[in-house]
C-alpha cells in the first residue's frame, strides 16, 4: 500500500481576487448537473457557472468570470451560505480548476466548505459589512494581490489587513498539511475495527482481518 | 452544547479517535454510492493502491442518470452508459452489494436503504448525496458528503467530522386536510432560513412529527439540508420498529430485531436532554405550502400573498428580487392560478407509496389538463411494483398521467426528463434551484404531492382543498 502522497501545507494564499456577488448560491449554479455526467473531475473548470456565463447560443452573458480583468484571479470573494444544495464535489472541483484557490465569504455552506477543505482550499469568513467592501476593492484592484494568512486569520489588501474567521479545524488541517484525511483516519485502522466490533448491528462477518 | 440528544449518543458510539485536526474520527454504518459522485473515488482508491475496507457495510444503487422510459442496455446516452458501466465495474471489483435495475430492488438511493430494512436507528449513514439527511427519519445519524469524503469512507470505513449544535424543532398539533409532511418541513425553511440550519442537526419532535408514518417522516428529513441542516433525525419508535420488522433484512433476520431494539432504544433522546436551540412550529396553522422563488426557503401558505422583497429581512431581499424576476411573481398576489406546462410527482422527497395514494386519491375520475405535461416517476423498482398491484399506476395513467421507471428523473435533469425552455413546473422535489429541473429559464414550483395533482388537473397553481367535487368516477 503506497501512502506517499505529499499533502501541502496550506497556511498561505495570496492573488488576485474575483468577486462573485449574491447570497444563497447553489451548487447546482455553480456546476450545473448535465456536466456532471462524467467519471472524472478533469476538465471541469470550463463549466463553471456555465449558465450564468453563456446563453443558449454559448454567447457570452456578463458575469465576472467572463471578464478579461479577473482571468488570473485565484481567490473569490463570495457572500452568504455559499455553496448550498447538493453535495457535488464537482462544484468546488469545478473552481479550483478554473483557478480558484480560496475563497472568502459571509458564510458557506456545510458540505461545500467540507469538499473546499479535502481539496486545500480555504474557505474564511467575515461580516457582511467587510465583504462587501473588499469585493467593491476587488471590482476597483483587479490586478492587485490579496494575501490569505490561514494561520493568522487575517486577509491584506490595498494596504490593510482585516481579521477574519477560519474554522478551528479547516485551520489546523491546512495549516498542519494534514487536509488529506485518508491516510491519517488509515492509521487508526486497528481502533476502526475495535469499533466495529462494539457496534450491536455490525456482523462479525463485516469487519476485516487486519492487515 | 447539547447534551443526551439522540445526536450525542449516536455520535459517541461511533467515535474512534479525534484526529490532530480537532475533527472526531467516527466510523460508518452504512455507506451509500451511486453512479454519479463515486467513480471519482474509485479512481483516488486505485491511485492510492486502496481497497474498500468495508464492503459488507456498502450498498450501491443507481439513480441519478438512469432513464426512466427506456432502459435497455447500452443506454440511449452514451455518457449515463458510461456513468453505469463503470459502477458496475467498480463494485464487481469491491464486492459490493448492487441493487442494480434487474433486481427489481433498483431506486433512489434514498428510497431504497429504507425498503431493504439496512437504514437503521443508531447507525452513522453516508452518501455522495445530500439528501442522505433523509434516513435521519430512522433515528440513524445521516449526512451527504463529498467525493474526497467517499475515499475516505472507502478507504477507511469512518469519516472526519467536527461536532455540531443541535436545534430541536418541535412540531406540535394536527395537520389539516391536504396539508403534510412536506409542508411542514417548507415552513421550517421559510422560517429559519436557507442557511438557518448551517453547524447544527435538527431534531424533528412534537405530537404532529410522532403522527406521520415513516414515509412523512423521511419527506421531512429529506429537505434538512435546503434548511442549512447537514442532518435531521427523528427520535424511533413504535412507528420506526413496525417499519423496520417489515423489511427485507428484519424478516430474514428476526432474531436481530429483538437484539437490536434495546439499542434503538437506548439511542432516543433523554426527556431531559439538553439542546443548543428549539423552535416551535403549529402544525394546526399550517396550510398547503408552495413556493413563489428560486430556493426552498421562499414558500408561502397557498391563500398567503406573496411578500414584497423589501418586506424580507436585508439579506434576503436581492435574492427575492431575482427569484420574482425568474418566476414573473408579483408581490401581493398568490400563487393561486400560477400556470404550469409540467407535472412532477417523484424525488427522494416524495415519491414513496403513500405520496402517491394521495396524490392518485386526487386524480381519480379527473384528468390532466390538456396543456400539461404529466409524469409520476415512482422512488423505486418496488413502489412501482407495489403501486401498479394496488391500481395506482391505472388510476395515473387514465387521468392522462406519463407512468416511469424509478430513479431522480426530473429532480436534477441528468437523463432526458428535464423542463424546457421557460416552462413552469409544479413538482413534488426538494429544490426549485435555477436551473435545477435541466432548462435554466425553467420555472419550479415545489408544493406536496396533492398539491401537483392539483395543479396537473388544473393547469395552474390549485389550494388542492378548494377542487371540485368528482361528479363522474
Amino acid at each position: 500500500m503506497s501512502e506517499d502522497i505529499d499533502i501541502p501545507e496550506v497556511d498561505y494564499v495570496s492573488g488576485s481576487g474575483i468577486p462573485i456577488r449574491g447570497n444563497d448560491i447553489d451548487t447546482d449554479q455553480i456546476i450545473p448537473a448535465r456536466f456532471m455526467k462524467v467519471v472524472t473531475f478533469d476538465g471541469l473548470g470550463e463549466f463553471a457557472f456555465f449558465d450564468l456565463r453563456f446563453d443558449e447560443n454559448d454567447d457570452t452573458k456578463d458575469h465576472p468570470m467572463n471578464e478579461a480583468r479577473y482571468q488570473d484571479a485565484s481567490i473569490m470573494v463570495v457572500n452568504n451560505n455559499f455553496g448550498c444544495g447538493s453535495s457535488r464535489e464537482h462544484a468546488p472541483q469545478a473552481l479550483m480548476r478554473w483557478g480558484i484557490d480560496a475563497i472568502i465569504g459571509e458564510g458557506f455552506a456545510e458540505i461545500f466548505a467540507g469538499n473546499c477543505l479535502a481539496l486545500g482550499i480555504p474557505t474564511v469568513t467575515a461580516d457582511t459589512e467587510t465583504i462587501q467592501e473588499l469585493q467593491e476593492w476587488v471590482d476597483e484592484n483587479p490586478d492587485q494581490e490579496l494575501e490569505v494568512d490561514v494561520e493568522a486569520e487575517t486577509v491584506t489588501y490595498g494596504g490593510q489587513t482585516i481579521d477574519v474567521t477560519v474554522d478551528d479545524a479547516q485551520r489546523k488541517a491546512l495549516v498542519d498539511g494534514v487536509w488529506d484525511t485518508t491516510a491519517l483516519m488509515k492509521a487508526n485502522a486497528g481502533a476502526v475495527r475495535k469499533k466495529a466490533k462494539e457496534l450491536p448491528y455490525v456482523q462479525e462477518s463485516a469487519i476485516p482481518e487486519a492487515e | 452544547m447539547s447534551n443526551g440528544t439522540l445526536y450525542d449518543k449516536v455520535w459517541d458510539r461511533h467515535k474512534v479517535t479525534q484526529l490532530p485536526t480537532g475533527q472526531d474520527q467516527l466510523f460508518v454504518g452504512l455507506h451509500l454510492i451511486h453512479e454519479v459522485t463515486s467513480p471519482q473515488a474509485f479512481g483516488m482508491l486505485e491511485e492510492r493502491d486502496l481497497e474498500v475496507a468495508f464492503p459488507e457495510l456498502t450498498h450501491a444503487t443507481v439513480d441519478h442518470i438512469v432513464p426512466t422510459a427506456d432502459q435497455s442496455r447500452p443506454y440511449g446516452d452514451d455518457a449515463a452508459e458510461r456513468m453505469m458501466s463503470e459502477l458496475e465495474e467498480n463494485v464487481r471489483n469491491a464486492g459490493i452489494e448492487f441493487s442494480d435495475p434487474t433486481t427489481g430492488d433498483q431506486g433512489i438511493v434514498h428510497v431504497i436503504g429504507p425498503e431493504q430494512g439496512i437504514t437503521q436507528p443508531g447507525k452513522t449513514i453516508v452518501c455522495g448525496d445530500s439528501h442522505t439527511s433523509t434516513h435521519g427519519a430512522f433515528g440513524a445519524l445521516a449526512f451527504g458528503i463529498g467525493t474526497s469524503q467517499i475515499r475516505d469512507v472507502l478507504a477507511t470505513g469512518t469519516i472526519a467530522m467536527e461536532k455540531q449544535k443541535v436545534r430541536k424543532i418541535q412540531v406540535d398539533g394536527e395537520l389539516g386536510e391536504g396539508v403534510e409532511a412536506k409542508d411542514i418541513i417548507l415552513e421550517i425553511i421559510r422560517r429559519l432560513g436557507t442557511e438557518g440550519g448551517v453547524g447544527y442537526v435538527y431534531e424533528y419532535a412534537g405530537s404532529a412529527i410522532e403522527d406521520l408514518g415513516m414515509e412523512g417522516r423521511m419527506s421531512i428529513c429529506n429537505m434538512s439540508i435546503e434548511g442549512g441542516a447537514r442532518a435531521g433525525y427523528v427520535n424511533p419508535d413504535e412507528t420506526t420498529f413496525e417499519w423496520l420488522k417489515e423489511t427485507d433484512y428484519f424478516q430474514e433476520n428476526p432474531e436481530q430485531f429483538e437484539e437490536l431494539k434495546p439499542y434503538w432504544e437506548s439511542i432516543r433522546s433523554d426527556d431531559d436532554a439538553e439542546y443548543d436551540d428549539i423552535v416551535h412550529i403549529d402544525a394546526d396553522a399550517l396550510e398547503p405550502v408552495v413556493t413563489w422563488g428560486t430556493t426552498p426557503g421562499q414558500g408561502i401558505g397557498i391563500s398567503d400573498p406573496i411578500p414584497a422583497p423589501e418586506e424580507l429581512a436585508e439579506d434576503k431581499q436581492e435574492t427575492a428580487r431575482r427569484a420574482q424576476e425568474h418566476m414573473r411573481v408579483e408581490p401581493g398576489e398568490t400563487m393561486e392560478g400560477y400556470e404550469i406546462d409540467v407535472a412532477f410527482l417523484g424525488s427522494c422527497t416524495n415519491a414513496r407509496l403513500p405520496d402517491l395514494r394521495r396524490a392518485a386519491a386526487i386524480i381519480k375520475g379527473r384528468e390532466v389538463h390538456e396543456e400539461v405535461r404529466a409524469m409520476v416517476v415512482p422512488g423505486s423498482q418496488r413502489v412501482q411494483e407495489a403501486a401498479k398491484e394496488e391500481g395506482l399506476k391505472d388510476t395515473f395513467e387514465e387521468a392522462g398521467f406519463e407512468w416511469r421507471n424509478a430513479g431522480c428523473s426530473m429532480c436534477l435533469g441528468m437523463n432526458e426528463d428535464q423542463l424546457e425552455g421557460d416552462e413552469a413546473c409544479a413538482s413534488s422535489s426538494n429544490r426549485n434551484f435555477i436551473g435545477r429541473q435541466g432548462s435554466k429559464d425553467g420555472r419550479t414550483v415545489l408544493m406536496n404531492p396533492q398539491m401537483v395533482a392539483a395543479a396537473a388537473v388544473s393547469g395552474e397553481v390549485t389550494d388542492v382543498r378548494e377542487l371540485k367535487e368528482v361528479t363522474k368516477v
